[in-house]
Parts: structure tokens; sequence; C-alpha cells
């Protein structure tokens, strides 16, 4: 046994002298030696420092985040088993809102006094929601709530005291680090509204049964998901990033190919980049829910029906939206 | 090759060796298909090579079948341990074994054929046709197992008995059986409506909707209370392969019975009016059992301290200590219930004091993620002291033991603490900045799961050799059983 074999060792090696006790004591250590150094190398390693502000690449994808697309009205498959629903016809948004967009909404809003500063956040009215008292529902009542997290170390978003600015290079990404409230006060600002979970997966999928947004299967040129491979990930150091709003379109970035994968209706990332809130907001539960898996989710995260939710309050670099009117 | 056959299909250690290949080959091709695996595009090239048939729409159904292909290996290996050990007529033993072995192979074959080479439904028929055999061998076990039989009525005082003589540890083995029967169909009677009122679903992905219907209760129910049976079967087949007696039988036994009724109950409940408080006799139902769990490993460690030191006249406590861990095969399953403390159990009561507080405020994949973790590494744990067990049923000895013991140990506890800190490091770490913690715990959890599953294979290959051998470990094997290596 290892340690009686030890405890001999010591007690021996004293009667002996010092010379041979340590010589000893180092012939029987070194495999815990080994073992305590590559504890401590693991230690370092995973507490490595992350350069949130590492350099990136910046792509002009050719993608308009102006542009908005019809969906007409009508029947679809819904959800993984393939139900009927339908929609009346709306129009969404093409790509998921930008930072700059949403930096010009603060602007304008905190103009108009539609959102105020509460220290290191953004905060804005909701009229709150119907409290039914269901377990493990919480009250979401009429007041002010956190749309945008100033002080959050991956917020792209900079107040200076007067204006919102976008820190350079991330413009055209997807605006993250929001709240559903923050994203409810924008898409209702500009009197459009978030996509239910219908209409957005309607948006996703058009009329067949496809599980992702461009068809059956998925390629790493897809989009942007974990271990993806894109230009702006790195696995070793900070990780994942967002890529710029429609960056999979079909169009090569210094060598980098992607596919075009685009909706049947013409939307771009409605798979990967970032999580998207959804508008529903649902009898005796206060979690809303997100669609269209993100930058930090395996492919499987990526199909067209599955849900992820979270507390309104919620925020991640992960996690974005768009409208719908 | 007669000779052969009669051993892997006829004989206690060969039928487990057959199980354990079966899951093992499971394990090693379709370990492939997630996580790290994927990320390098190994995924990709294993679906290639074995012309698997992926459909996207399909994979909630391919993982369950999957989970029931590999559940029914192990369900089959803890039923031969049990007729290995326990006294039953010749008939039961050979009608369960021959059942559940026919039942399991169909079922691991057919099901996973079904799911993953396209869809031949005479393989979903054979795949149900497994089921089913394994459900009835369960019930001829609950038959065989029957404690109120006077033939199995105990006189040795050191064992839990009531006054007439009946045995409590039978009792447990028999309410075990029993219930894990009966729970079956709690996923059985879901499946029977599958595509009409009842959809596939995985209950990780539905845990924060407020209403369930009855069938998702039933499922959810369902493979919660298999994994705890699953885990107290076992727990009872260390104690009766380490000869668990005296006092600490007497109150783990009645306790052992207690806590599987009511946590049985208590899962049941999910589909009756008694769903709100449903959670709490499952609180109530655990606690006896691992009570139970903690006795076993109270009286094991104290015998293995005691027997190791025997022979010096004042032992000291680093002696003591040395002696309990001298035999890792023999030490490490009791050691691997503890481990699943902070693992599991107290990973899962964590999560429930602080569920709306802290863990209900992360998005539901964090939550989905930490659900996953959690019975992975149960299911892992089960796996670990399977193989401890079976590593003294091969008369492994000297430093090859201990090395295969320890390597057991260190390889599946490094992967499951991060596992563990995987499942919780939102509690200290941000989105932003996890990436080099989440590197390091997957190397963690890929090198312990990796070295392990290579030590498996090493005992497979060499097992593999040994049946080309005229005389080799296998002709001992057949004649040997269970009952007779039971500790003294």
């Amino acid at each position: 046994m290892k340690h009686s074999i030890l405890f001999g060792t010591l007690t021996s090696a004293g009667k002996r002298g010092e010379k041979e006790l340590k010589i000893r004591v180092l012939s029987v250590y070194p495999r815990p030696i080994i073992f305590i150094l590559l504890i401590t190398l693991f230690i370092l390693v995973s507490c490595a420092h992350v350069d949130l502000n590492a350099p990136m690449p910046t792509y002009d994808t050719g993608i308009d985040p102006n542009a908005w697309a019809q969906v007409p009205a009508g029947e679809f498959h819904f959800g993984q088993h393939e139900d009927i629903a339908s929609t009346d016809a709306y129009e969404i948004m093409v790509t998921d809102v930008t930072k700059q967009q949403y930096a010009n909404f603060l602007n304008a809003a905190l103009a108009d006094g539609y959102v105020k500063m509460d220290g290191e956040q953004v905060v804005g009215y909701y009229p709150g929601d119907e409290f039914r008292g269901v377990k493990h529902e919480e009250k979401i009542e009429a007041g002010d709530w956190l749309f945008v997290p100033l002080n959050d170390p991956s917020q792209r978003i900079k107040f200076d005291g007067k204006t919102f600015t976008v820190e350079k290079g991330y413009e055209n990404h997807p605006m993250t680090s929001v709240t559903w409230f923050g994203a409810w006060g924008y898409c209702g600002y500009y009197e459009t509204r978030l996509p239910t979970e219908m209409e957005w997966e309607k948006a996703a999928r058009g009329t067949d049964e496809r599980p992702f947004p461009w068809g059956d299967e998925i390629a790493r040129e897809n989009a942007n998901f974990y271990s993806s491979r894109d230009p702006f990930e790195d696995m070793s150091s900070f990780g994942s990033r967002t890529s710029p709003v429609g960056f999979y379109n079909g169009n090569a970035y210094d060598g980098y190919q992607t596919i075009d994968s685009a909706s049947p209706y013409g939307l771009y990332d409605m798979a990967g980049n970032v999580w998207q809130w959804t508008g529903d907001v649902y009898e005796g539960m206060h979690y809303r829910f997100m669609r269209g898996g993100s930058k930090d989710t395996y492919d499987m995260d990526l199909r067209v029906w599955v849900r992820n939710n979270a507390t309104p309050t919620y925020f991640s670099p992960g996690v974005g939206f768009r409208c719908v009117r | 090759m007669k000779d052969r056959l009669n051993y892997l299909f006829t004989s206690t250690k060969g039928l487990i060796l057959v199980a354990i290949a079966m899951i093992s080959m499971v394990t090693a091709v379709w370990g492939m298909l997630s996580g790290p695996m994927a990320e390098m595009g190994v995924r990709d090239w294993v679906i290639k090579t074995f012309g698997m048939d992926i459909v996207q729409a399909e994979r909630e159904g391919r993982i369950i079948i999957l989970y029931h292909s590999i559940a029914m290996g192990v369900i089959a290996i803890e039923t031969y341990m049990v007729t290995g050990l326990l006294k039953m007529k010749a008939f039961f033993k050979t009608a369960v074994n021959m059942l559940i072995t026919v039942g399991y192979i169909l079922t691991m074959t057919f099901g996973m054929g079904f799911a993953y080479f396209g869809h031949n439904w005479a393989f979903h028929g054979l795949y149900i046709t497994g089921l089913s055999l394994i459900f009835f061998a369960g019930v001829l076990l609950c038959v065989a197992l029957w404690p109120w039989d006077k033939e199995h009525y105990i006189t040795d005082k050191d064992y839990a008995r009531t006054k007439s003589g009946v045995d409590l540890e039978r009792v447990a083995f028999f309410t075990t059986a029993v219930t894990t029967v009966l729970s079956s169909l709690f996923g059985a009677v879901p499946g029977s409506y599958y595509g009409h009122g009842f959809e596939t679903f995985l209950a990780e992905n539905v845990i924060r909707y407020p209403e369930k219907s009855v069938m998702e209760y039933s499922v959810i129910g369902h493979l919660h209370i298999m994994l705890a049976l699953i885990a107290i079967m076992l727990t009872l087949i260390i104690g009766r392969w380490l000869n668990f007696k005296g006092i600490w039988h007497k109150f783990a036994m009645p306790l052992m019975i207690l806590g599987c009724i009511v946590l049985n109950l208590g899962v049941w409940g999910v589909v009756t009016p008694l769903e709100p408080v449903a959670h709490m006799i499952i609180y109530v139902g655990a606690t006896p059992s691992m009570l139970a769990a903690l006795f076993l490993l109270i009286w094991s460690w104290g015998k293995f301290a005691i027997e190791g030191t025997a022979h010096l006249t004042k032992p000291t406590l680093l002696q003591k200590l040395g002696a309990m861990v001298q035999d890792p095969l023999k030490f490490g399953p009791t050691w691997q219930m503890l481990f699943m403390n902070f693992t599991t159990s107290g990973i899962g009561i964590f999560m429930a004091v602080k569920l709306d507080e802290i863990f209900r405020v992360w998005p539901a994949r964090e939550e989905r993620i930490e659900l996953t973790g959690h019975w992975h590494a149960l299911s892992a744990i089960i796996a670990t002291i399977i193989l401890m067990y079976y590593g003294d049923m091969l008369g492994l000895k000297g430093k090859v033991r201990q090395i295969y013991g320890w390597s057991i140990i260190f390889l599946s506890d490094i992967a499951l603490a991060g596992v563990t800190i995987f499942e919780m490091k939102r509690l200290f770490i941000t989105e932003a900045e996890q990436q080099p913690l989440v590197n390091t715990l997957m190397y963690m959890i890929d090198f312990g799961l990796g070295m392990l599953l290579v030590l498996l294979a090493i005992v497979m290959v060499w097992r593999l050799t040994d049946l080309f051998k005229p005389k080799g470990r296998w002709t001992e094997e057949a004649a040997q059983e269970l009952s007779q290596e039971v500790a003294k």
C-alpha cells in the first residue's frame, strides 16, 4: 500500500539519517508531485483571463438589416411532430436587430423619455402580466424593467452620458445582452412587435417539413453554432462570438466560404448566431421563449422547433431578437 | 464451440460478460455521436462508416431507444447477479436468465437497428418483443424471489429477519423487483399510445411547462424511478456480495424496504391527484433508502478496517485506513455511492432548494445541462460499481486488481467531478468568460471516460482471447457461481 510504504520509509529513514530520508521521500513522491502539478496546471489554464476585446474580423455582408420579408397567411407544419397550424399574413425583419439599430433606438427613446437611465442600466416601462399563482410562476408587475445592462462585460453598446454608441466593428452584429423587456420595448417603439412562436417558426421553416431554415442537413458553413469553426470563434481562448447579421449568404470572406442559408422567405440567421426572443406571454408562466439556437449551442438546438426559455430579465451575449409587423 | 456457447449463454459469469461486451460496443460507437467527438468531426465519420440514417426530427426517439437498449443490458446484468447470488429453484433461475437474455439482445439489436439504420418495422416489432420478454422475466423473477416460502426462511440471527424467520434482505430484493416490474408499466402505457395522444419527448425539454399531460407525467415518473430502482437493486447486490450482516444490516433492510415502497408510491403519484405533493413523498422515500446505503458503507468500511488489521495488536488510525482501502474492488462500490452524493444527490438537493432563486433564473438550456448531467453521472456511477464487482468475479489479483480497481475509481471520479463543475459553472463564471474553464473540464471528462473505456476494451480483448484458449479462464468460470464467492 502506498501510504504504509511511505509511513515505513519515513520511520526507517528517520533512523538512518537525513540524506537517506530525502532520497526515499523523493523516490516515493514523484506520482503525487506530478498529480499536484497537473491539477495546478489545469486550474491555471481554466482560470486563464479571457480577452473579451480580442481582435475580430469585420465584414460587410451586403444584407440590409432594415429589410422586411413578407410571410403570407396560411397553414404550415408547426413543431417537431408536424402539427398543422396557420397564421395571418405578416412581415418580419430579414435579419436580427443589429447593435447599431438598437443604439439608434436608445438615443431616440432616451430623448423621448421612453427609456431612462437607472445607474448603469437602461430601464423602460412594461404594463405587467396577469399573475395566476401557478407553481414556480413569478409576478411581472407593471413598472420599470431592465432593458439593457451597460455594466455587463460583454455589452458592446456604450453610453457617455449623452449618447449611446456601438463599439467599432460590432455595428452589424446582432443586438445581444438585451432582456425580453428590452426587445419588447424596441419593437413597440417602432410600432411593431415580437413574433409569436408560430410566426417565428413559419418564417424560419416555410410550409414544408424541413428541420433547418435552408433544408434537411446542416454543415459548419450554414450557421454560427458551437465549434462551427467560423472566423469569429477561437475555442482555445474566448470561445464563440456573434457573426454579422446575414453572414451566411453564400459569400466568401477572406477565403471562408459560406453557404447561402436563407429561410424560404429570405430571412437570415434563423438558426444559430443568437437565440431570438419571441413575444408570447403564456398563462401561468413568467418565462419567455427563445428560438433558433445560438453560437453557443450544438447543431441540435438549431432545429426550427427547438424551444428555450428564460425569465424576461435574463440577458446574455447569445440572445437577440427581431420584430414583426 | 458448444462449450464456449454454453459458458457465454448459460453460466452467470458468461452471461454477464456478454452483456458487458454488448453495452461496451454500443457505448463506444454511439458515444462518438455527441459532445467533443461531434465537434472534432468523428460523428460524421461514424455515421458515414456505419451507414447510419440520421433524420433530424427523430433525434429524441433515437435517443430514447438508445437509452432503453443500454438500460436493458444493465437490468439483465443485475438480474444475472440476483439469480446467481440468491437461492431459488433451478427452473426459475434458468427461465429468468433465458428470457432476459433473449429479451435484451432482441431489444438492443433490433432497437438500435430500427433507430439508426432506417425504419424496418419488423425490427421495431422485435424491439418491443424484447422489452416484453424482459418484462415477463421480471414477473418470473418476482415469483422466484417470493420471500414467504419457508424454504427461504433463515435462522442465522446475524441477518435482518422477522421473528418467524422471513429473510428481510430477500424481502428487499423482492420489493425492488416487484416495484421495478410495476414501474416499467409507467413507460409501457404511454408507449402503447404512441402516435395516438402521445408523442416522443425528452423530459428535460418540458421541465418548465406548467401543464403536462398524464402521459408525460407517466414517462417522467418512469424514467426517474427506473434509474433509482436500478441503483437500489445494485446496492442490495453489493451488500449480498460483501455478505452484509450484523446490526447495521438489521437497521438497513427495513429502511430499504420502506424507502423503496414510499419512493415508488411518490413517483407513481405524479400521475394521480397527489402530483402536487409527489415530490415530498419521494423525498420521504429516498431518505430511508439512502440511509440504508449509508449503513452498508459504514459496516463494510468498518469490516475492511478490522479484518485488514486483525494481525496487528494495536493498529493505528492510518493502518486502519490503509486496510480499509486495501482492496479497491471491495472499497470502491461504497466509495462510489458516497461520491454520488457530491455529483448527483447533493447537486439535486441544492437545485431543489435553490430552484426558483437560482436555477430557474437561468435559461432552460442551462437547467437541461444540469438535469442530463445529473442522471448521466448516476448512470456512470452504476456502471463503475458493476465493473468493480465484475473485476472481482474475474478473480483479478495483486497489482492487476489494484490497477483495475483504482483506475476505475480515479478515472470515473475525475470525469464526474468535471461533469459536476460543468453543470454548476454558471454559479461562478459568466458565459462570456467560460471557455477556458469549459475546455479544461472537457479534457477532464474526456480523459476520464475515454481511459475508462480503454480499460474496459483491454478487459474485453483479454476475455475474447481467453475464449480461444482450450483451457482458458472461461472453463473455470463456467462452473463457478456468485453465491459461492460471497465474502465470509
